[in-house]
């Protein structure tokens, strides 16, 4: 095989929007971060001089990623996997704990956050699981063990305080109702939310009354009549689900968190309120959506952003840094920062759904499930269409752990990817 | 098909994304501006006001430094109450209202929390201030006038309204701006140019430094100063006779058309409008609706003109060729016209020429010219047209295109107007004939006048009249040098300049004459009526003289308007005597018509319409006498008013 071979195999569309992304991705972080008029770009007490290190180690990260044979990563990631286990159980001995979250190992002066790799090796292992010739996915079973493989990081995450990544693991719903998860599932996730959300706007009561006039009347038009047990047993579980989903909104969550629902389903009614809540409480989020509407359509241009250069945006340059975007780019930036994402996650779905073997597609199929996460939940965030979620945006936002950890799940791919000509 | 559940959503959420973007930067975004960015903060440099001088160099407007003590809610730390209002001055509840409106404004933003603080009041409270976290202490400019008279001249400024900042983006709230006379006028001379310093802010609210180091941030540029025409001397000796009395006195130099002095009775002391009490005054000034303190009645008193308009139905007749001087008319103390018509006369009868008619003031002879005026032609709409182009060619009836920011209109009727008013009668010169002695539907201002005697003092020419005498550093409007021209040939006004000064020899003003200056003057009463109790009720008449002086060479015009001082040399005529003494000489001879003026009140007149019980009018009223007044304080002697309130006085019992 010819040199030049080897590097045509690699999918190159894939590599140029991942280019594309973290070179703007650090554009913007520069603008969040960057003090004053003069900018040194390897000051590495910066935000834009870190980021633009471990930018470099990244490329060096992707060569080794690359070099290493695609059999390597299904042969070994059981093992993959519970070193990502271990490096999350570790935290709650080493773990150094940043703005409330023990999510961070010291090393020297560095921080390693091992929730984002294990993104990666989660992956890895629910691959390798679907794609072992004795698993059934219909089975029950085998259904509580993927479960299982996926609740275990996500667990650990929730105990270290870091809600945020741990709603990521339900991404891998997408993959495994991709590999054949019974259709129950998907409508039990749609009633759920249904109800969730109708039990917190509009009371138990209406839900409950609107639930039963809904069961029973398909109940009585069905033409071959189940027993009534049924029919009763769903309204039952959606009674218990209504009150349980009130009480678990007035109990359990946090009272930040509960603003933040409260805003978003608009529940609080008084508009005074409501704007000092933006104010007060859900001040990010009211000072982004500023920042990105006063860019206007065309934005107020590189490094010219007011409000930026004001840091009136806290965490700008983490999981707020697509309001940069929206301040200095305008909409003509932003809308094409989003189909560029857009297009990066149908083309790894795509490259997904041309593996030949099991483990590449399901691998690839995780990855778009991850990227596509983080993406709507941070944007929507960021914009103030789903309630505040701490996550960054892939390759964009400032942070060595979350560039490695995105870096490897996708390159991981691009490997598989271009070993695809070798299965049998 | 479960392959296209994810490509689906992600597709959905792009377009949501876009959508959600479009919506706020395109839909409910305006494009970025930098006045209007709050992450910037605008710092504004308020440049020093221009001065006001008069026409020999006085200072008339400076500036006074006023502080202001300001409050930003959120960082007032507690504090001693008590201590702080003694200092202040203000109770206990003042200071929790006044910090209740203040964070009501906004607890981040500095609010004014007491204004113009005395410069004592300030030297006590500055040592003290540091330990009042939340408060400081902000210098700003006040206006500071050196005279008591003339604030209808001056004018005043204040806080820019709502409505003038959505015309002007130059004016910010709390900018002050000029209201009245000059201040409005001339504006933006005065103003200069406010400097901005454009300054990066935090999401704290502190300063992160400049924004983009400076590179939008302009310079103040200082005002300009400005001297005005006005003769300060004269203007307020024109004010000082016209104390208890309502009216207007306009002097015009009629070389130039310079306005010397502009006295509308009576005014305020405009140190008034100035300060801490500035409100309060202002209120109360604009709700004495009797004196009307705020309305200026030399531009803006509309009335007959009376007796003087027959120098202009003189002159009218001569052009026209319908009389020559000789042209003479027997009076015999009624004037027949028509079937039944009648119009009475007081010059004493006998055969009136020209001069006499003028000197005598005689109705018959005036009568005479103006219907002969008309009569020559058939068509009498058009003998009016041909009539009113040429009053109006002295300037009245229009605008007169001052730069004085009011004005009226006045009227001059022509045939179009008397169509009008009869639209199926043939009127002739007899249904118009009041016209002829000034009344009828003849209507001037003050200044109108003046300038009408400017005209005629100029044999035929006038220039706009103006009070903007120079501005630094810039030239003055073309206008104001440019002549206009009247309609009447130059040598028909010698016979009437002729009988306008034996008004003062043989005539109704004989006994002002001034020595060693050659006056000419027309005396004028016009009725007048208000309606009381729905009752059409008539008032003692408006007291009227225009005159100029000297006879050649003339330095001075002046028209006076006297509310309800009945005939015209009663009051009108000496204040104007006095007014050219004064100016021309700039000693009083005449003591005896000054004490006259100063000691005679018309307070008694003006309450009359007011009594609701029955009043007599002109002979049969009485003279209401005072004491002679103190005497005049002149110009630079600064009053210190900011702190006075007004007291209006109480009426005095008719003696």
């Amino acid at each position: 095989m010819r040199q030049t071979d080897r590097y045509f195999k690699f999918d190159w569309i894939t590599i140029v929007l991942f280019l594309l992304l973290v070179g703007f991705g650090w554009m913007n972080i520069l603008s969040a971060s960057h003090i004053g008029e003069t900018i040194d770009y390897f000051d590495f007490t910066q935000p834009y001089g870190k980021q633009l290190v471990f930018i470099m180690l990244t490329f060096l990260l992707i060569v080794i990623l690359l070099s290493i044979e695609a059999k390597f990563y299904e042969r070994f990631s059981s093992i993959i996997y519970l070193i990502g286990l271990l490096s999350l159980a570790g935290l709650f001995v080493f773990g150094k704990n940043v703005n409330g979250a023990t999510s961070w190992y010291g090393i020297g002066g560095m921080t390693i956050q091992p929730s984002e790799f294990a993104k990666a090796a989660t992956a890895l292992a629910v691959a390798k699981y679907v794609s072992d010739m004795n698993t059934d996915i219909k089975s029950f079973k085998d259904q509580i063990r993927l479960c299982v493989i996926i609740a275990l990081p996500a667990v650990l995450v929730l105990l270290q305080n870091d809600a945020g990544s741990t709603l990521v693991y339900g991404s891998f719903f997408f993959v495994l109702y991709r590999e054949g998860l019974p259709k129950i599932y998907l409508w039990i996730i749609v009633v759920l939310g249904l109800i969730s959300v109708a039990a917190l706007k509009f009371g138990p009561l209406i839900t409950i009354a609107a639930t039963s006039v809904i069961v029973f009347g398909f109940h009585f038009l069905r033409k071959k009549k189940p027993s009534i047990i049924q029919p009763i047993a769903m309204l039952l579980a959606a009674v218990i689900l209504t009150f349980g989903v009130n009480l678990f909104y007035q109990k359990i969550l946090q009272p930040h968190q509960q603003d933040r629902i409260s805003l978003w389903l608009r529940l609080e009614k008084d508009p005074e309120k409501i704007e000092q809540m933006r104010r007060d409480i859900l001040y990010n989020l009211y000072e982004s959506e500023k920042a990105i509407s006063s860019g206007g359509f065309n934005g107020k241009g590189f490094l010219e952003g007011t409000r930026t250069t004001g840091k009136f945006v806290p965490e700008q340059h983490t999981d707020y840094i697509f309001s940069t975007v929206g301040e200095e780019w305008g909409f003509l930036g932003s809308a094409l920062v989003v189909i560029v994402f857009v297009l990066l996650l149908l083309r790894i779905l795509r490259l997904a759904e041309m593996q030949k073997s099991q483990f590449s597609r399901v691998y690839g199929y995780s990855v778009a499930s991850i990227l596509f996460f983080h993406f709507m939940i941070n944007i929507g965030m960021v914009m103030g269409l789903i309630p505040t979620i701490g996550i960054p945006l892939p390759f964009f936002s400032y942070g060595g752990s979350g560039l490695w950890g995105f870096t490897i799940l996708l390159f991981i791919f691009i490997k598989l990817d271009s070993n695809k000509i070798n299965e049998w | 098909m479960r392959q296209l559940l994810l490509f689906f959503l992600i597709i959905i959420v792009g377009l949501t994304f876009i959508g959600r973007l479009f919506y706020l930067q395109v839909y409910t975004s305006s494009a970025h501006n930098l006045y209007e960015d709050n992450a910037i903060r605008k710092v504004y440099d308020y440049p020093k006001r221009g001065f006001v001088y008069d026409r020999n160099g006085k200072l008339l407007v400076g500036n006074q430094p006023s502080y202001d003590v300001m409050v930003i809610p959120r960082e007032v730390k507690p504090l001693d109450t008590a201590e702080f209002c003694s200092l202040l001055k203000i109770t206990k509840e003042q200071f929790i209202k006044t910090y209740e409106k203040a964070y009501r404004y906004s607890p981040r933003l500095p609010y004014v929390f007491i204004p113009h603080l005395s410069k004592e009041d300030y030297a006590v409270l500055q040592e003290k201030m540091r330990k009042y976290e939340g408060f400081y202490i902000q210098k700003r400019l006040l206006r500071d006038y050196q005279t008591q008279y003339a604030a209808n001249v001056l004018g005043f400024i204040a806080e820019v309204t709502q409505s003038q900042i959505e015309k002007s983006p130059y004016y910010k709230m709390g900018d002050l701006i000029g209201k009245q006379g000059v201040e409005l006028s001339y504006e933006e001379e005065l103003r200069g140019v406010k400097g901005i310093k454009f300054i990066q802010k935090d999401r704290f609210n502190r300063d992160i430094g400049p924004y983009k180091e400076g590179k939008f941030d302009t310079l103040p540029q200082q005002g300009k100063d400005i001297t005005i025409t006005i003769d300060s001397k004269l203007q307020e000796y024109g004010e000082w006779l016209m104390k208890n009395k309502k009216g207007g006195i306009v002097a015009i130099e009629p070389s130039t058309g310079e306005i010397l002095t502009l006295v509308s009775a009576p005014s305020y002391n405009p140190n008034l409008l100035v300060g801490r009490k500035r409100s309060r005054n202002y209120t109360k000034l604009h709700n004495d609706s009797i004196h009307l303190p705020l309305i200026d009645k030399s531009l803006l008193r509309e009335h007959e003109p009376g007796s003087p308009f027959k120098a202009l139905v003189a002159l009218t007749a001569l052009q026209e060729g319908v009389i020559t001087t000789e042209t003479a008319v027997s009076c015999s103390g009624v004037y027949h016209y028509g079937r039944n018509g009648k119009m009475g006369c007081h010059c004493g009868g006998g055969r009136r020429s020209l001069n006499l008619g003028i000197a005598k003031s005689c109705n018959s002879y005036f009568a005479n010219a103006f219907r002969k005026t008309v009569d020559k032609y058939d068509d009498s709409h058009k003998a009016m047209d041909i009539w009113s182009n040429h009053i109006k060619s002295f300037g009245l009836g229009q605008y007169l295109g001052t730069d004085l920011p009011i004005g009226k209109k006045g009227n001059i009727p022509d045939g179009a107007y008397y169509d009008k008013w009869y639209p199926d009668f043939n009127w002739g010169a007899t249904t118009i004939i009041s016209n002829a002695i000034g009344q009828g539907e003849i209507q001037v201002t003050p200044i109108h006048l003046a300038n009408m005697t400017a005209a005629i003092a100029n044999r035929g020419y006038y220039y706009t009249p103006h009070i903007i005498k120079d501005i630094e550093g810039q030239e003055i409007n073309k206008d104001f040098v440019t002549k206009h021209q009247t309609t009447i040939n130059e040598n028909h006004f010698e016979p009437v300049i002729q009988g306008l000064y034996d008004v003062y020899n043989k005539g109704t003003a004989h006994f002002l004459q001034v020595p060693g200056i050659e006056i000419c003057g027309k005396t004028g009463t016009a009725e007048n009526f208000t309606v009381i109790d729905g009752q059409r009720t008539q008032l003692t008449d408006h007291s009227i003289f225009v005159a100029f002086a000297p006879k050649d060479n003339p330095k001075i015009a002046i028209a006076v308007f006297v509310e309800n001082g009945y005939y015209g040399a009663r009051f009108a005529g000496r204040i104007a005597s006095l007014m050219i003494e004064k100016y021309i000489n700039d000693k009083i001879s005449r003591t005896d018509l000054e004490n006259w003026v100063l000691t005679h009140s018309l307070e008694n007149e003006y309450q009359k319409p007011f009594s609701r019980e029955p009043f007599k009018i002109n002979a049969e009223s009485q003279y209401q006498l005072i004491d002679l007044p103190e005497k005049l304080e002149t110009v630079n002697k600064p009053v210190e008013a900011q702190n006075q309130t007004i007291t209006i006085p109480a009426n005095e019992t008719n003696r």
